[in-house]
Formats: C-alpha cells, sequence, structure tokens
C-alpha cells in the first residue's frame, strides 16, 4: 500500500451528476452528512429534473447535488464546483458548463460507450479527443467495479449496477477522508430488511473506498477541517423542514392547533410530508382536492380556531388568491406559504426563483393588504415561519410567508435554538361581549378593533352570546353587519391598510452590516439571495471594496427605518430572481434609484455575480 | 355519563336581527321558515351551530339565522366547512348552497365532501336558474331553456343532483321542496341526524326569473300524482289512490306502472340503508325533470367512518403512542451532533 500525503483544504465544492435514476440526491445527501458530523460548515444545492425519470443517458434527465464542504463559515454552496463527479456523458457535458479549468473531474469511464456518448450529445468520446486535457480526469470504472462487488452479494450484474453511486460516494469519502461508519450504519438502516440489496451496497461503498485507496491514482487525499462553531446541538436542515419545524414551534407557542390543508406541489410537498408524521403535536393535515380547498379548510380551520396553514407553490398561490381576499375581508389568521419556484404557468417546477413578490403582493383583487415575510436561509426557514405565525394571529390576518426550491431544497448545519426561551403567542380568543347597547345590553361585535394593532376580536365557534356571522361582503366598522354604505366603504379599505401598514411599528428596524461605516453603495435583497450577496460583499470587502448589505425579513410593510438607510446610500443595488420586483417597490415607495442585478436560470446567484455587479456599481460612483 | 340540559328555545331565538333581503315570494323564505323553526327541536345549542354558505341567493341564509355563520365565495363553502367540521367535531356545520353554487363553480368541492364523508349537512337550493346574477341558465337547467345568457336556448345537458350526490359516494342523500314545510323538516332532521355528509336537494322556486318550474310536481293539486314519496321499508307507491308504483323490469331498469298491472308483491319496497347504491341511483333517474313523476325523500341513508372522527382519532391515537409533542426531541430527531 502507498502511503499517500494529506493535503488540506479550506474549501472544496463538489457537485454529483448522473441520470435521474442513479441516485445523486442520495449520494450528495449522504456525504453531506458524513461532513457534517465531521464539523464542517456546508451548503448544498440539489439541482434536478421535472421529471421523475428523464430518458436514461440524457441531458434532460441529468440530476446533480451540489455540496461546499469548510472548515469556515461560509454562506453558499460555492460557484463553481472544485470536483464533479459524473456518472455518465450527460452529467458531464450538462456540467461542464460551471468547471473551471484545472479542476478535477471523476467520471465513471464504463458510461463512455459510444452510444451514451451520442446519446448526451457529443461529436466525439471527450475522454479521448483532448477536450478535457485542461483538466484533472480520473477516470474510474464504477460500473463493472460495482458489478464485480455485487457478484459476491449474489447480485445480478444489472441489479448491482444500481449500486454504483455507493461507489462513487465511497470513492469520494476516500478522497476527502470522510468517516465510513456514519454511512454504513445508514445503509443498514435504510436497507436493512433487504439484505441482499444491503450487502451489495454496502460491498459498492466499500468497493469505491478501497478503490481510492489502491489504485494509485490519485496522488494525495484531502482533507477538511471541521470549521469552528458555536457550542451546542446541530442539524443539517432542509429549509423546508426547518420552516415545518417552525410552523410546529408557532403552534406551540400559541397554544393552538395547526390545521395544514394542502394539495401536492413541487417543491413545497416535503412540508406536507413533514408536517403528516408529526400527528402527536396535535397536527391535523388534510390533502386536499386542490389549492382552493387546501387554503379554503385552512380558512375553515382557523374560523374554527386552529392555526391554519395552507403550503404551495406560485401557481397554487395564483389559485388560492380568491380565498386570501376572503381571508382579509373576515381578517381571521392564516399562514400562507409559498415555496417559489421558476414561472410563469407549470414555468420551472424543480428550480429555484423568487418571482412571486409582486404576486404576494398585489395578487387579490379589490384593496387587499397582507403581511409578507420571507426566509434568508434553509434553517432561518424556521424562525420565518415563527414570525409569519406570530404577526398572523396577533394581527388577525393572513400572512403570506416565501421561501423557494433553493431555500427549500438545500441544507446548511443549523444549531438549533432553545426551545424553552421561544416565548409565546397570545391567540386571545373573545369570551364575552365586547360593547353596550344603547339599552344597556351587553353585545358581541366582531369588528371593533383592539385600538393598538386595529385587531379584531377572534371569537371562534362555540362560545353562547358571541354568535356572529361574517362574509366576505363589505361590513360595516365595529358591527361587522353587511354594509354597502359607501362611506363605511372607503372607511374599511383604510383600516385594513392601516392595520397591516400598524405592523411596522412591530418589527425589527432593518440592521445593516456597513463594516467600516463609511460606504456609499448599499446591497439589499430579500429572500434566498442573502447567502450569494454575503459572499459577493465579503469578496469586494477582501479586496478593498466599501459596501453595505441588508436583507429584508418583512416585505409588507417595510421595517420602519428603510427610507432612512436607503437615504444615506449614494446607490442602491437589488440582487433578484426575477426581473426587479423589490427594486420596483422601493422605487415607487421611497423614490430610491434603485438598480436592479437580475437572474432567471433557476439557480441561485454566483457570489462572483454579486462581486462583479457590486464592482460596476462601485466603479460609477 | 352527565346530561347536558338544551335550553328550550323558539324560533325567534334561532333568528337574527338583519332584514331578510330576498325577493318577495321567494322559495328561500320557506325554506329559512322550515330550519328556524326546526332548530329548537334538534337538541342543539346555538352556539354550536354554524351556517357556512357560498355565494347566490341561497348564500345569504346565515345573515338570518342567531347561531355563528360564515358567508364565504362562489362553490368553496364545502372546503370551507370541512376544515371546520374536521378540526371542531364538537360544532354542528350547516352549509346552506345553490344549484350554481353547488355543481357548477364548487362542484369539486361537494363531491369530495360528499365521498370523504365529512361531517356536514349540506342543504342545495335547487331552483334551476342562477338567481343573483339575474337570469342565466344553471347546471341544473333543462336542455333548451331559454334565458339572457342563451336567447336560442340552452345546450347544456343538466346535472341530475341526486344523481350526482349518489355517484360521489354519499352516504346519505334526499330530496325535498320548499312548498312542504312538514316534508323539509323531516329531511333537515335526519340529515342532521346522519354522522358524516348528509346531501338535501331542496326544489325552490325562484319567482322572478324561474318561476313555476316545479309548479308541476309540487302545485297542492299536483302532488298526489306527481310527487313519489319514498318511505324506508314501504313499497314505493304514489297517486291520488296509491294506485302506481315503481317495480323492476325483467332487464333491470325501474319503471313506474299501475300496480294493478303487476301486483303490489313486484313493487319494490324502498330501503335506504342498502350498502350497494345501485338502486337508490335508478330511483334518482326515474325523472329527468319536474315534468314527470319524482321521487322524493331519503334516497340513501347508510353509515361510513366519518372523516373528521377518523382525522382527529389518527392525531389522539398517534399522541398515546408517542406521548405528547416535544419541541425539543422533535429537532433531534434526524441525526444531530453536539459541538462542545
Amino acid at each position: 500500500m502507498t502511503t499517500r500525503q494529506t493535503e488540506q483544504l479550506d474549501r472544496v465544492v463538489i457537485r454529483f451528476a448522473g441520470d435521474s435514476g442513479d441516485g445523486m440526491q442520495l449520494t450528495g445527501d449522504r456525504f453531506t452528512a458524513s461532513s457534517a458530523t465531521l464539523g464542517n460548515d456546508l451548503a448544498t444545492f440539489p439541482d434536478f429534473p421535472a421529471e421523475i425519470r428523464a430518458p436514461a443517458g440524457t441531458l434532460a434527465g441529468v440530476s446533480a447535488f451540489q455540496v461546499a464542504i469548510s472548515d469556515h463559515d461560509i454562506s453558499t454552496p460555492g460557484d463553481a464546483p472544485t470536483v464533479l463527479v459524473a456518472m455518465n456523458p450527460a452529467g458531464l457535458k450538462a456540467n461542464m458548463g460551471v468547471m473551471e479549468r484545472g479542476t478535477t473531474l471523476i467520471i465513471n469511464a464504463d458510461a463512455f460507450d459510444e452510444r451514451s456518448i451520442t446519446k448526451a450529445g457529443y461529436a466525439s468520446n471527450p475522454l479521448t479527443d483532448g477536450s478535457l486535457n485542461q483538466y484533472t480526469v480520473y477516470e474510474v470504472p464504477m460500473t463493472s467495479i460495482t458489478q464485480e462487488a455485487g457478484k459476491e452479494a449474489g447480485v445480478k450484474p444489472r441489479d448491482a449496477e444500481r449500486s454504483k453511486n455507493f461507489f462513487a460516494l465511497g470513492l469520494v469519502s476516500w478522497l476527502y477522508t470522510r468517516p465510513t461508519d456514519a454511512t454504513l450504519e445508514w445503509i443498514h438502516a435504510k436497507f436493512g430488511g433487504k439484505p441482499q440489496v444491503e450487502d451489495a451496497n454496502t460491498r459498492a461503498f466499500r468497493a469505491g473506498y478501497d478503490f481510492g485507496e489502491t489504485a494509485e491514482l490519485f496522488d494525495a487525499r484531502y482533507e477538511v477541517r471541521p470549521s469552528v462553531f458555536a457550542p451546542g446541538d446541530y442539524v443539517n436542515v432542509s429549509g423546508n423542514t426547518a420552516l415545518s419545524w417552525g410552523l410546529i414551534a408557532a403552534a406551540k407557542m400559541a397554544d393552538l392547533p395547526m390545521f395544514l390543508g394542502s394539495y401536492p406541489i413541487t417543491p413545497a410537498s416535503d412540508i406536507l410530508h413533514e408536517l403528516s408524521k408529526r400527528k402527536e403535536f396535535g397536527i391535523r393535515t388534510f390533502q386536499a382536492e386542490d389549492e382552493i380547498a387546501g387554503i379554503g379548510s385552512a380558512l375553515g380551520a382557523a374560523y374554527g380556531g386552529s392555526l391554519g396553514v395552507t403550503t404551495t407553490s406560485g401557481p397554487g398561490l395564483a389559485l388560492k388568491g380568491e380565498t386570501l381576499g376572503l381571508a382579509v375581508s373576515l381578517e381571521l389568521p392564516l399562514v400562507v406559504v409559498n415555496i417559489q419556484r421558476g414561472g410563469p404557468s407549470t414555468g420551472l417546477p424543480t428550480k429555484t426563483e423568487q418571482s412571486d413578490l409582486l404576486q404576494a403582493m398585489y395578487g387579490r383583487h379589490g384593496e387587499a393588504p397582507l403581511p409578507i415575510v420571507a426566509a434568508k436561509s434553509p434553517s432561518d426557514c424556521f424562525e420565518a415561519a415563527i414570525e409569519a405565525c406570530r404577526i398572523a394571529v396577533k394581527y388577525r390576518t393572513p400572512v403570506i410567508l416565501l421561501s423557494d426550491g433553493y431555500l427549500g431544497n438545500g441544507t446548511e448545519p443549523w444549531k438549533l435554538p432553545d426551545t424553552s426561551t421561544l416565548g409565546t403567542i397570545e391567540a386571545n380568543f373573545a369570551t364575552k361581549p365586547n360593547h353596550v347597547k344603547e339599552d344597556g345590553s351587553e353585545v358581541f361585535w366582531p369588528y371593533l378593533r383592539n385600538e393598538e394593532t386595529l385587531a379584531r376580536p377572534w371569537a371562534p365557534p362555540g362560545v353562547a352570546g358571541l354568535e356572529h356571522r361574517i362574509g366576505g361582503l363589505e361590513k360595516a366598522d365595529g358591527t361587522g353587519n353587511v354594509s354597502y354604505d359607501n362611506v363605511n366603504h372607503e372607511k374599511m379599505v383604510h383600516l385594513r391598510q392601516a392595520k397591516v401598514d400598524g405592523i411596522a411599528n412591530d418589527i425589527a428596524d432593518l440592521e445593516v452590516d456597513d463594516a467600516d461605516g463609511d460606504a456609499r453603495l448599499l446591497v439589499i435583497g430579500w429572500g434566498s439571495t442573502w447567502g450569494s450577496i454575503a459572499a459577493g460583499v465579503q469578496r469586494t470587502r477582501a479586496k478593498g471594496g466599501k459596501v453595505a448589505q441588508a436583507h429584508l425579513r418583512h416585505l409588507n410593510p417595510f421595517p420602519k427605518n428603510l427610507g432612512e438607510v436607503l437615504s444615506k446610500y449614494d446607490r442602491v443595488l437589488v440582487p433578484e430572481m426575477n426581473l426587479g420586483q423589490l427594486s420596483r417597490m422601493l422605487r415607487a415607495e421611497f423614490l430610491v434609484d434603485a438598480q436592479s442585478l437580475s437572474k432567471m436560470q433557476g439557480s441561485p446567484f454566483r457570489a462572483a455575480e454579486i462581486e462583479a455587479a457590486i464592482a460596476e456599481q462601485l466603479g460609477a460612483l | 355519563m352527565t346530561t347536558v340540559e338544551i335550553p328550550l328555545t323558539t324560533r325567534k331565538d334561532w333568528s337574527s336581527d338583519q332584514e331578510v333581503k330576498w325577493c318577495p315570494g321567494c322559495g328561500d323564505y320557506s325554506i329559512l321558515a322550515a330550519v328556524q323553526m326546526l332548530m329548537p327541536d334538534l337538541g342543539v345549542r346555538r352556539e354550536k351551530t354554524v351556517f357556512v354558505s357560498g355565494i347566490g341567493c341561497a348564500a345569504r341564509f346565515p345573515y338570518y339565522m342567531s347561531t355563528y355563520g360564515l358567508h364565504s365565495i362562489h362553490g368553496r363553502a364545502p372546503a370551507i366547512a370541512t376544515g371546520l367540521a374536521t378540526s371542531r367535531p364538537d360544532l354542528d356545520v350547516w352549509v346552506v348552497s345553490g344549484d350554481g353554487d353547488s355543481l357548477s363553480i364548487g362542484g369539486n368541492h361537494l363531491i369530495h365532501a360528499l365521498r370523504r364523508n365529512v361531517n356536514l349537512n349540506i342543504l342545495m337550493f335547487n331552483n334551476q336558474i342562477y338567481g343573483l346574477t339575474k337570469g342565466q341558465y344553471s347546471p341544473t337547467s333543462e336542455e333548451g331553456k331559454i334565458t339572457k345568457s342563451t336567447p336560442f336556448g340552452s345546450l347544456d345537458h343538466p346535472f341530475n343532483p341526486i344523481s350526482v350526490a349518489i355517484g360521489a359516494e354519499a352516504t346519505f342523500v334526499a330530496r325535498t321542496h320548499d312548498m312542504d314545510r312538514a316534508h323539509m323538516q323531516e329531511m333537515f332532521r335526519r340529515a342532521h341526524e346522519h354522522k358524516g355528509a348528509a346531501f338535501v336537494e331542496v326544489y325552490q322556486n325562484c319567482n322572478v326569473f324561474n318561476d313555476g318550474a316545479f309548479e308541476g310536481i309540487t302545485g297542492k293539486d299536483n302532488r298526489a300524482e306527481m310527487l313519489i314519496n319514498l318511505r324506508h321499508g314501504e313499497p314505493i307507491l304514489f297517486g291520488s289512490d296509491f294506485d302506481k308504483g315503481v317495480t323492476r323490469r325483467a332487464n333491470g331498469e325501474l319503471a313506474v306502472v299501475p300496480v294493478a298491472e303487476v301486483g303490489l308483491d313486484n313493487i319494490i319496497v324502498h330501503d335506504v340503508h342498502r350498502e350497494d347504491p345501485a338502486l337508490a341511483f335508478a330511483l334518482s333517474r326515474l325523472s329527468t325533470g319536474p315534468t314527470m313523476p319524482t321521487p322524493i325523500g331519503v334516497f340513501r341513508d347508510v353509515q361510513r367512518a366519518e372523516y373528521g372522527e377518523m382525522l382527529n382519532a389518527q392525531v389522539e391515537d398517534t399522541k398515546a403512542k408517542r406521548g405528547d409533542g416535544d419541541l425539543h426531541a422533535l429537532l433531534r430527531s434526524n441525526s444531530f451532533w453536539t459541538v462542545d
């Protein structure tokens, strides 16, 4: 056995790519898990097609998983991979665009037969035509070695071949000195019920690991030391999981039963799945017949005193629009979660985008304002969900919580919060009449507002003396009776707007990260662009550039100090994965010349793109 | 077991202080009166009773009841009521709807509420016309109907609401009409007593846009010959002298015949509890509109697990098995690691 040196790296970005059926998501996920337990900081970016199994070997069917592991705090899964693991020609071709010269390609050489090469759209074999000369290429016969390993487990070659992702995982685990125990345990837990499959996968994983050790192909192994984390318990969490847990936490904080009405839609369904599993928290999950029934049932449950939640993605939000208008009119707590994806229409179901901000803001008929909260990272979805619920319950209003496919599926290590200090959310159900009529009798007025919050009473059925009727027709201020009075209508329009605007008094001021305090350029964003913007800002500062960064949690209403913040800077840059929706809102609200940086390619901004845009803005100062 | 005293109430206790704003002469008035007068007899509390509606003339109903009420949006009442009834099994939830609301814009929600067997009492006022939008044809209007939107006659083939409900796996299906308070109240009471989704079609006269649509069968002088009153356990007979009945032909189809022709033994005995819905469905097909002898009464009344009960049982069973949810443990339910 050769002894090789182990080189230290501060950061590595690996992209696993293969057919949809090759198990790339699972491979990436396991590599991430073992890196997490090793103590690396990390960020992931699953990137897969909408089709479950697109034709094998085609570019359309390529599924990829990118993970950045680091010995220091990172905020993105990396601009460009340092290593690409390509299981077939299509996986290679689809990803060469992001591979910089000098990076490493680990290729399943067995998959490069003429037919597969042609299918991927190559005119000639890239392994032999010299086109990869500027890369470090490792050709590994992954399929055949896996089949050999499978033979020992008594598995037919055709079935054994399916374990080749574990071979790749074993090889990369060796290359980056990842511990093997956790993965082997996981294989046992996952496939223990099918001993032959477990055996085949274990052997493939070991074969991959041993191949690295013995094949003398690799000059060195690499090590990424643990990052420095504050003491505490950590999990590697996806945005959709963190968001689900945040909803559960909020229901606990409010001491309300949660009701989730939802219709499956990519990339939001995982929230329905997660909450369906957690019935011990008193959660009722209801898979409705359509998006409209999803929000309708949640609103009905909210009327009955539950924490009503519905989850969806852009097209579903469009269908929920009318019921959202009703919820605005009924002034009942409701949380609508939108895991945004590429649009319009079916668009790019599995790709990320931030193009529903204006739909969230204005996508209803009439003047129908509602609060909007956005999460900025996978783990931040937990806090964002709690904040959405807090506002919904306190102000008796529907709230739209915006996340997106990148946050929903992406993961990062998360230091778990102390659940005993989360605080409470007061539901404050109405318990008695709130108005005395001229004749001295006590009555209940469902639209008599709290003077401070302008919230109306929440009076679920069941309390004698508080029987009342509400609906989508305009209501008389106070009594809530149907009213077609023109002046009353205008008053109610203003009251509903004032209630939402007033939430600005109840949210934190916008914090600005302006390291030296004398930056003239502010980069402001919302949602999942936070990581990329932070990385771009860091790069700029590392080169001596001065730039401030701020990120909005609340999109409606804006923090009270936002106008003042914006006015302090000579230039404002707004990177968004849309055509400039926030920049448009900022321009309209504050008459500021906010410059939009737009990207709509179904993937997050790269730090380099942000850095370049910042440089351009600084150059114009 | 404790017995809870239900206070004695009268119609007045169940009527709200809001002025009723249906057109004078509308059939909805008699349905409202039937319900308001029935409620004191049902042994329920006002505060535990909720009327949910969608949009349309019928949908104004909740405003006139002194219970809790929710006037929602077009077609969505069954969906909203599903969330309410399943999360609040202690409530008595009624859905009041019309033929457009239930069978056109809200058809999807109706059929799914029925198949799930959510504990709802769904009253569908069928006037075979769009009233609130001032007179367009509805999904129950007869073919060829001349309306504002069909000046050359409607091309649509109508729904038979009872067939739709039975086809949607409903466990309780009944029909009544606005000219017979006692019959309405009997149907509403039985719908209320039924555990699960109960669907009651109410033939209702729109005296402005479709006046007299049901007069041919529900008019006092016509009822005996034109309404086939279904009674559980009894032969299906009608006519002034109960001289006509429903029999099954050799080919399996149902037919209206003179009893004398086939003999009483060959008249079908109505059984609302038949698990197989085929006969109830066949009965619903006896009449294709209010121009021929038409069955009223309960078509089908069978027991099937109620949706909310099952949903809540899953929650309670899981709590019993796992203990009340522990947030601290939940956050550590996937593999976690500790940094010291």
